[in-house]
């Protein structure tokens, strides 16, 4: 019987049979791991609530011919709890599973996407920061890692110095006058520089940022993230941002 | 593969929930040897089912006319609603024998990641059902699961305004379990809602 040990964050579950769940995670060694929850959805589960999404557990699963078997869970953070206690919290986390999900293969280990979500989980369950700056860094970052990093001050084309005015999704950030094709926005200073504290993590420039800037940004981010994974996330039209 | 008929069977068999190709398989034959009478009785139950149920008007639960049975129950209280998310969750609470108001079946738990938001479910329903000020408490009973509690919080927040009691369903220990099986979070629950036992 072969069996493994790992650490990982539930982005999803899916009913299966009677009383079963399939369970997505996020794992630090195995990349995205779809394993079956055997009983799960009784009352009298060994598992209880310890896979729920968002929830960071200390897992050993079985090796099984499609789908592993998870056999035993202890839990590292109970984050679901905090997370659905907040509407705002609970839509913006959602958005984080997804493209979480969407980012790593299964049995593709990616060491950073599984430390930045669990940190960013964490984060958003303690309160730290607004759940849309917490998502949209987040969002920042997750692509950053995947190669889609987006560039806030040297034109995203020609590498001339900016800051620049302009901002093209599908250049890769802000772009010079010379570089910048018809439709790109232009953001205020402000968004801008929030945009690069929320890629930097540099929180003390993002907590003290306005309203107005911070939804510019989400609209920016937003874009930005659907055109470089390609297929629309499903859960971001839901977000709601306070 | 089998002779077109009994293999279409096994085939929609397959179809259901829960019924594996073994298992559909093992329907098929055991429908196959059963007598005549027996299988018209399962048709005509499946016809009647998709012809005349359908679900109530009011509260979204199953019924075979306009309102369900809870619906036009005229000894239940029309002070309190449950709100569940599926009809098999008023069965469930209805086998408890503890609840006499009425229902309301949402159709579902608000899950982004499926695509699933508030508009999607019957909450417009349910506010209507609110405005004349017949309804003093609504019983959040979603699923104790992340998309059932953050229905509950959704809903929360718009009833809590209204000057509604808005209560939740307890969580906790399950009768019959074993403390030290619990999990942290089920514990915690079940801590934060303990209650004093007097003498």
């Amino acid at each position: 019987m072969r069996t493994y040990r790992d650490e990982g964050v539930v982005l999803r579950t899916h009913k299966l049979g009677e009383a079963d769940r399939i369970v997505t995670l996020l794992t630090r060694e195995h990349g995205v791991v779809r394993a079956v929850a055997k009983g799960v959805r009784r009352t009298s589960s060994k598992f209880g609530a310890r896979l729920e999404p968002f929830m960071h557990v200390d897992l050993q699963l079985h090796v099984g011919r499609n789908l592993d078997i998870v056999t035993q869970v202890e839990m590292i953070g109970p984050y679901a709890r905090a997370i659905v206690a907040d509407y705002a919290m609970y839509t913006s986390g959602t958005v984080m599973l997804e493209t979480a999900e969407r980012l790593v293969d299964e049995r593709e280990a990616s060491l950073q996407q599984f430390r930045l979500l669990a940190g960013g989980v964490r984060s958003l369950a303690a309160g730290e920061h607004a759940p849309s700056l917490v998502l949209d860094s987040y969002l920042l970052r997750a692509l950053a890692i995947a190669g889609w990093a987006p560039s806030f001050s040297e034109c995203a084309r020609c590498g001339a110095p900016g800051p620049h005015h302009s901002f093209a999704v599908a250049l890769g950030g802000s772009v010079c006058l010379r570089c910048r094709p018809p439709g790109a926005a232009s953001p205020a200073p402000e968004t801008v520089t929030l945009l690069a504290a929320l890629l930097a993590g540099d929180w003390e420039v993002a907590d003290a940022s306005q309203e107005r800037h911070r939804r510019e940004a989400s609209g920016l981010v937003a874009a930005y993230s659907q055109f470089h994974l390609e297929r629309r996330l499903r859960s971001l039209p839901h977000v709601e941002r306070v | 593969m089998y002779e077109g008929a009994v293999q279409d069977l096994i085939d929609e068999l397959g179809r259901l929930p829960g019924v594996g190709p073994k298992s559909a398989q093992r329907i098929a034959f055991h429908l196959l040897a059963a007598d005549p009478d027996e299988v018209k009785r399962l048709v005509d139950a499946l016809t009647e089912v998709k012809n005349k149920v359908r679900f109530c008007e009011r509260c979204g639960n199953v019924a075979q006319d306009e309102l369900c049975r809870v619906c036009l129950d005229p000894r239940r209280s029309d002070a309190t609603i449950c709100v569940v998310e599926e009809p098999k969750d008023v069965v469930a609470i209805e086998r408890t024998r503890e609840f006499r108001g009425r229902y309301h079946v949402l159709g579902g738990a608000i899950n982004p990641i499926a695509g699933v938001g508030p508009d999607d479910l019957r909450i417009a329903g349910l506010m209507s059902r609110l405005q004349d000020g017949t309804v003093t408490e609504v019983i959040l009973a979603t699923d104790p699961n992340v998309e059932g509690e953050a229905t509950a919080t959704y809903l929360a927040r718009l009833l809590v305004p209204m000057g509604i009691t808005v209560s939740r369903l307890a969580s906790g220990l399950p009768v019959g379990g074993d403390l030290e099986y619990a999990d942290e979070v089920t514990l915690g629950r079940a801590f934060e809602g303990r209650r004093r036992i007097s003498a």
